[in-house]
């Protein structure tokens, strides 16, 4: 008689991030093998760009991932920039740069509320998603929408900056920043939090190479890789700010990783609003959308998400839409090559938790 | 942060505490940050995307909304249900109907919007237990307030044309070579790039050409293309991508935001890279073994003939001119028109089998009868070719002429005799062909010395008959306007000469009812000097060669045009016409190709019939 026995976590639960499910064989808490189970959010995302005109896949791309919507616009639009040999007004870069940074907080937030989650912590998540929310505020005053913006598109953005939107960011970068101090204190510093995360999931710098981690995964490992420094895009060339990088490759490096990953992105905004061109065009003139026809060829456009490297992979045909677009998420490999390693041999208590750790995003596996 | 400080503070981090979660107690004495809806609300941002208003009385329905659609969650349906709207020209009676289960509120639709009539609100709630209630017209009157709109700055549309390169007024005034340059491929490529390809500027063509299917083959490179979906409705487009009064280019959606697109042009692009039009020709239908006559080889007699050719009958023109082309070869000036275009065009009407007989006079050379009797059907494209005389008073000295008559003998007869003081009578498109000949014959003539062409229309500039790019030339070139006074008499001199021309200022052109009926101030009188004076105010028919029991079995409509039914049949059966004969030809060549295409299929229909 076997003493292993079977246990599905997900598609729908706390502890998943995502409609995603997880199969998993047990051996009492003891995790002895696990394997993702995609699909549960598949919309064919990639097939279905075929088939639209290059601009209406702006309402298609954002939907890849709903924490940072934003990645998505950036890199589609870079891809088709890249064919068309577009360059981008300077002044657009910078509002690219700021709404990529501002949605990258928001993605920390949100990982961060369920992340404490997995270990038994609320409190976080409620604050985490209040303060999300204040910049969301943000976002639809500049792009009209809450979430799924549809704001950076090809040749730049959509519309100029409103009047006095600057101020309301910096004084949301001030106020995040007083605050952090209480997360710190409630969670990153909680002697807690270190005892549960410290040793989980550990990977080593190898292992995170061979296995395809980026961001904040491969930085943990002590690995100063980061598509801002080495491909830089928008107006990261002008600006400064170091990679963040611990040695330890657990779950705590990797929440590390995130906190430091916050202030960077926090004074990454404060410099992109100092520096900006205060006056000037935010768009290059496109096609008619309805004649929009991109050269043949391919390309790969590659951004930083809060998770890692997301890029697009598009070929060209020479008519108004993409011959094939594929995105690279960071939660593929988070998923398939790295969690179900280190899943097995964890305690069951630990597999949200590590998942989290990994900060996988299931549309960016369901595409 | 660098990394000195990074180290520092990782390890403030490694040192974890279990007193200073406590310190987060403090929050249970904060304020929230959440509001109490629907007590409390928050401020809606400017450009909030939330459900559509359309002004449904400024929207055109074209259906750009609904093309760009990703969602395909627009419909384009009849509004008159919540809002009856009044059908104006160059719009489609239907408006936007949105699926709000399918609508992403991307705001698309808004950016693409040519007349800026849609608009997204600030307002996103609407609950209801009705999946069927989600669909609806937007309309101004449900009192959403505006968000979201379209930006002068940032728009997908392409809103300024292509420059048209064309000679300068110094040179051109001074030749009779063609004035328009024509798009290079390039610039013609740009300008089909900005087509929307809605369609709506099919309505104005009289001639319902599928105008966007052909400016889309011209963007996409296949010329070919674009010539074999011209023929399928004008059988003369190289010579309309010149000369044709563009009505489509009046209902282009672009002129609601922009510069229309140039649609004559790029037809006459597409038609200009081919050789012959040999590739793009349409299918021939086998043999019927039926015959048809075509008396006139103007546009509509060339038109009839060529799409009786491709349904396999056999069509013979009686032509009474040594040219074809009717007043498009005799009238319209070389710099519009040259002849190379024309013969171009009849060269490929005459490859697809249809014998044309020049110098051959119906009533004269064959009889009416006989034409009648042999042939299956008769076609009659005769048109305008007689200039209509104003019983001027001194009109018959021979230094007055008729505007056609000079048109014809410079471009045919090679006429290049002119005074140096030219008045014209007339403000239409016509009178401006004369007056930019006459002004040419003079520099070619009389370069260098004082010379004058002046017109004289009764009405003034602002109901002139003539476009405004016809106006605009000539102005460029040097005419004189008078607009706004009536020719009165012709002054002679001692020795019978033309001395000058006496003029009265016009009090008002129509009546109440919109009739024309012109009524002067007698007392504001002035006199032009001119040496030679030429009437250009319309043109009549002459129907001569039809036998008089014939003639009388002939119907006319009230504005003395002949009667056709819906297939330009007239009342005689077998007997059928178009062009400028009848009435709903606007007096302009694609109107008489229309209603020569239509008669065509009026003649086929009548051979199935009798059948």
């Amino acid at each position: 008689m076997s003493k292993s026995y079977e246990l599905f976590i997900g598609p729908n639960h706390p502890g998943i991030p995502g409609n995603f499910s997880l199969h998993l064989e047990l051996e009492g808490d003891t995790i002895i093998s696990a394997k993702g189970d995609p699909g549960y959010l598949h919309r064919a995302f990639e097939k279905g760009m075929e088939n639209r005109l290059y601009i209406q896949n702006l309402a298609l791309i954002p939907r890849i991932c709903v924490p940072e919507p934003d990645i998505n616009e950036a890199g589609y639009s870079m891809a088709i920039e890249d064919l068309m040999g577009v360059e981008i007004p300077e002044r657009a870069k910078y509002i690219r740069t700021i709404v990529l940074e501002l949605a990258r907080t928001t993605a920390y937030l949100l990982w961060m509320g369920g992340y404490a989650a997995s270990l038994g912590l609320y409190t976080l998540g409620q604050w985490a998603t209040g303060d999300r929310d204040y910049a969301i505020d943000m976002f639809s005053e500049l792009t009209g929408a809450r979430v799924y913006h549809m704001y950076i598109w090809p040749g730049g953005v959509r519309r100029d900056l409103p009047e006095g939107w600057e101020e309301e960011v910096l004084g949301y970068v001030k106020y995040l920043r007083d605050k952090l101090v209480d997360y710190d204190n409630l969670f990153f510093k909680n002697a807690m939090f270190i005892h549960r995360a410290k040793g989980i999931a550990k990977i080593t710098q190898e292992q995170a190479l061979e296995w395809g981690a980026t961001g904040p995964v491969l930085k943990a490992t002590g690995i100063a890789q980061d598509v801002r420094k080495d491909d830089p895009y928008a107006a990261y060339p002008y600006l400064d700010f170091d990679v963040p990088t611990l040695t330890e490759g657990d779950s705590w490096a990797r929440a590390i990783v995130r906190r430091f990953e916050i202030d960077n992105s926090l004074s990454l905004i404060e410099q992109a609003i100092k520096k900006i061109p205060k006056k000037g065009p935010v768009w290059t003139k496109m096609p008619n959308p309805f004649k929009w026809y991109v050269p043949a060829g391919e390309t790969y456009a590659k951004v930083e998400s809060a998770r890692g490297e997301h890029g697009f992979y598009m070929v060209g045909d020479g008519t108004g839409k993409p011959y094939r677009v594929s995105v690279r998420g960071a939660s593929t490999p988070h998923m398939f090559t790295i969690a179900e390693k280190l899943l097995v041999g964890a305690r069951l208590a630990d597999a949200s938790h590590i998942l989290l750790s990994l900060d996988i995003c299931p549309p960016e596996i369901d595409r | 942060m660098d990394k000195d400080e990074m180290n520092k503070k990782i390890e403030e981090y490694e040192n974890g505490s279990l007193i200073k979660p406590l310190s987060s107690v403090k929050y249970l004495f904060k304020k929230p940050h959440t509001l109490q809806y629907p007590k409390e609300t928050k401020p809606v941002p400017e450009r909030y995307r939330g459900f559509h208003i359309n002004d449904v009385d400024k929207c055109i329905g074209c259906g750009n909304c609904r093309d760009i659609c990703p969602c395909a969650a627009i419909a384009m349906v009849d509004p008159n249900g919540v809002h009856p709207i009044e059908v104006k020209e160059g719009s489609n009676p239907v408006r936007p109907q949105i699926d709000y289960g399918r609508c992403s509120y991307c705001g698309l639709c808004v950016e693409v919007c040519p007349t800026g009539s849609l608009k997204l609100s600030k307002d996103l709630i609407y609950t209801s237990p009705d999946a069927d209630s989600f669909v609806w017209i937007p309309l101004e009157e449900q009192g959403r307030e505006p968000g979201f709109t379209q930006s002068d700055e940032i728009t997908p549309l392409m809103l300024e044309k292509e420059e048209m390169q064309e000679l300068e007024p110094d040179v051109r005034k001074k030749t009779f070579e063609e004035l328009i340059l024509g798009f290079n491929e390039e610039q013609a490529k740009k300008e089909a790039m900005r087509c929307l390809g809605c369609g709506v500027c099919m309505q104005g063509c009289p001639a319902h050409m599928k105008i966007p299917e052909y400016i889309q083959a011209i963007f996409d490179g296949d010329n070919t293309l674009s010539v074999k979906y011209m023929l399928e409705d004008n059988a003369l487009p190289g010579i309309c991508g010149r000369i044709c009064t563009h009505a489509c280019q009046d209902d282009c959606v672009y002129n609601y935001r922009g510069d229309a697109i140039q649609i004559m042009w790029l037809k006459r692009f597409a038609t200009d890279q081919l050789k012959d039009y040999g590739k793009s020709e349409l299918e021939k239908m086998p043999k019927s073994g039926k015959k048809v006559a075509v008396i006139g080889a103007g546009p509509s007699g060339l038109s009839a003939a060529y799409y009786l050719a491709t349904m396999g009958h056999s069509v013979t023109i009686f032509e009474k001119r040594p040219t074809g082309g009717g007043a498009l070869g005799l009238g319209i000036p070389l710099y519009r028109l040259p002849v190379y275009e024309l013969d171009k065009e009849i060269n490929h009407i005459k490859s697809m089998g249809v014998k044309i007989k020049f110098n051959t006079e119906v009533g004269k050379d064959v009889s009416f009868e006989d034409l009648m009797k042999k042939y299956d059907a008769t076609y009659m494209g005769i048109g305008l070719s007689y200039g209509r005389s104003i019983r001027l008073k001194g009109e018959e000295h021979p230094d007055v002429i008729q505007g056609v008559d000079f048109l014809r003998s410079v471009k045919v007869e090679g006429n290049r005799e002119i005074p140096k003081r030219v008045i014209v009578i007339g403000g239409g498109n016509v009178a401006m062909d004369v007056a930019r000949t006459a002004i040419r014959l003079q520099q070619i003539s009389h370069g260098g010395e004082d010379t004058m062409v002046q017109t004289v229309s009764l009405e003034d500039w602002d109901i002139m008959p003539a476009s405004g790019e016809e106006v605009e030339g000539a102005l460029e070139e040097g005419v004189i306007f008078n607009p706004g006074w009536g020719p009165k008499q012709v002054i002679f001199d001692e020795n019978n000469k033309i001395k000058g021309l006496e003029i009265v200022k016009v009090k008002s052109v129509f009546d109440e009812k919109h009739r024309f009926h012109p009524t002067f101030f007698e007392d504001q009188v002035k006199v032009l000097e001119g040496d030679f004076i030429i009437e250009s105010v319309g043109q009549m028919y002459n129907f001569s060669f039809i036998p008089k029991e014939m003639f009388e079995q002939l119907k006319f409509t009230p504005r003395r045009r002949v009667w056709v039914d819906e297939y330009g049949e007239t009342s005689i059966p077998g007997l059928f016409a178009g062009g400028d004969l009848v009435e709903t030809s606007k007096g302009n060549a694609i109107s008489a190709i229309a209603n020569g295409h239509r008669a065509a299929v009026g003649i086929d229909r009548y051979f199935q019939k009798k059948k």
